[in-house]
């Protein structure tokens, strides 16, 4: 699907992966995470890296808490408090994660990045079923990984408002021939 | 693992995770062979212990899909699957979670459902010890099976089709020992060669597992 491709992301960067829909954003998000391996070449990671997806392997029956503590403890244990407090998820903490909403699934679903202390982010569509101004929330907290020296790849439909390496599937080839990544100058 | 182990036992206990299913179902299946081959009290205790020792290999199949099943929908698996736990970790975390929530309930009541068939003391004793050292086989094919059919629509069928015919060793030793009291045989050859069918596995199938786990989350 996608060939001759390279590039590298390092310590507070950012890469944003565009293009239409069945392009290949979820085929290459997941081979950078090692869920699928590349036909050929290589992929190099020096972190440990925190994957998202669609789904966001929530638990319905488990409270909000739980479903966070139990990530907390495979990434090796930190508290899931703060988390909860910075995606303003605190007051379901107890509640059976089944009875939340789609956008509070998903609150759910990034907060569980934060527990996981990984410096690299792979996330596929993580605004999807956000509205305008968790989307934000969002960028906040993205803002702040990066500004603490993390790392994030991500694909998304929408524009974000945060000066990030954007790589266009759709132009790839016009990419690839000056080995140059756009740069997106947008509001912060 | 230990808190992902916790975590599928959790999962199993609460509300509609399937716990008490398989005890059930090996209930009905206890309680139906009567009917079936009448109630000749000297049949029936000659049949008895095979007879519970399918009954708890088919109640055991009832929640294997649901082993990597679930956790393949909601997108558990990928989270897992980019996590520090190996697959291999992963496979035997939720292989224990199925033995404790499942195979040891069936190991614990198979001697109280033999008082239903009048069965000795001894032979339901030796019943005990069978299963106690082959249902942990049980989970362990059954769990593989699990991660085979990943992915497939309906899977439950197939997973029973390409289960059943590997459970076979299991049962014939497992059948044999709570047998050979009442044949009057001795019971430990069988015993010691179940025991070999659940070490193989545990060898051999947390690979083969992982394995099939990364092909079909590709």
């Amino acid at each position: 699907m996608l060939h001759g491709m390279s590039f590298s992301v390092s310590h507070g960067e950012a890469l944003l992966v565009r293009g239409e829909n069945g392009i290949g954003k979820t085929s290459l998000l997941r081979c950078i995470s090692g869920l699928q391996a590349p036909k050929s070449g290589s992929i190099e990671l020096s972190q440990t890296l925190a994957y998202a997806a669609h789904v966001d392997g929530i638990k319905g029956s488990l409270s909000v808490m739980e479903n966070l503590q139990f990530w907390s403890h495979i990434y090796g244990g930190s508290n899931p408090k703060p988390a909860l407090e910075t995606y303003n998820l605190s007051d379901f903490a107890q509640r059976p994660a089944g009875n939340l909403s789609a956008g509070q699934k998903r609150r759910l679903g990034l907060a569980r990045l934060l527990v996981t202390g990984a410096k690299l982010w792979v996330l596929d569509e993580p605004t999807v079923s956000l509205d305008a101004k968790n989307v934000l929330l969002f960028l906040r907290v993205l803002k702040d990984h990066l500004d603490g020296g993390g790392a994030a790849v991500l694909s998304s439909h929408i524009d974000l408002n945060i000066k990030m390496k954007a790589i266009d599937l759709i132009n790839f080839k016009a990419l690839k021939s000056d080995g140059n990544f756009e740069f997106m100058e947008l509001l912060e | 693992m230990i808190k992902l182990f916790w975590r599928d036992v959790t999962l199993a206990v609460r509300s509609g995770g399937g716990f008490g299913l398989a005890l059930i179902f090996f209930l009905i299946v206890v309680v139906l062979v009567p009917f079936a081959i009448g109630s000749d009290q000297i049949m029936l205790s000659k049949v008895a212990p095979g007879v519970l020792w399918l009954g708890a290999l088919l109640a055991c199949l009832l929640s294997l899909d649901r082993v990597f099943g679930l956790d393949f929908e909601d997108g558990t698996l990928d989270l897992l699957a980019t996590s520090p736990i190996p697959l291999e970790g992963v496979y035997l975390a939720k292989v224990a979670a199925h033995w404790l929530t499942t195979g040891l309930p069936l190991t614990l009541a198979a001697p109280i459902y033999g008082l239903l068939f009048n069965l000795d003391f001894e032979v339901r004793q030796l019943l005990f010890l069978s299963l106690l050292f082959g249902t942990p086989a049980l989970s362990l094919i059954g769990s593989f099976g699990s991660s085979l059919v990943l992915g497939v629509k309906r899977g439950g069928l197939l997973l029973s089709l390409l289960v059943l015919p590997l459970y076979i060793p299991t049962l014939i030793f497992g059948a044999q020992v709570a047998r050979s009291a009442a044949i009057g045989q001795n019971f430990e050859v069988p015993l010691v060669l179940i025991s070999i069918v659940s070490l193989i596995t545990l060898a051999i199938l947390p690979f083969a597992a992982a394995a099939a786990l990364r092909i079909n989350l590709r």
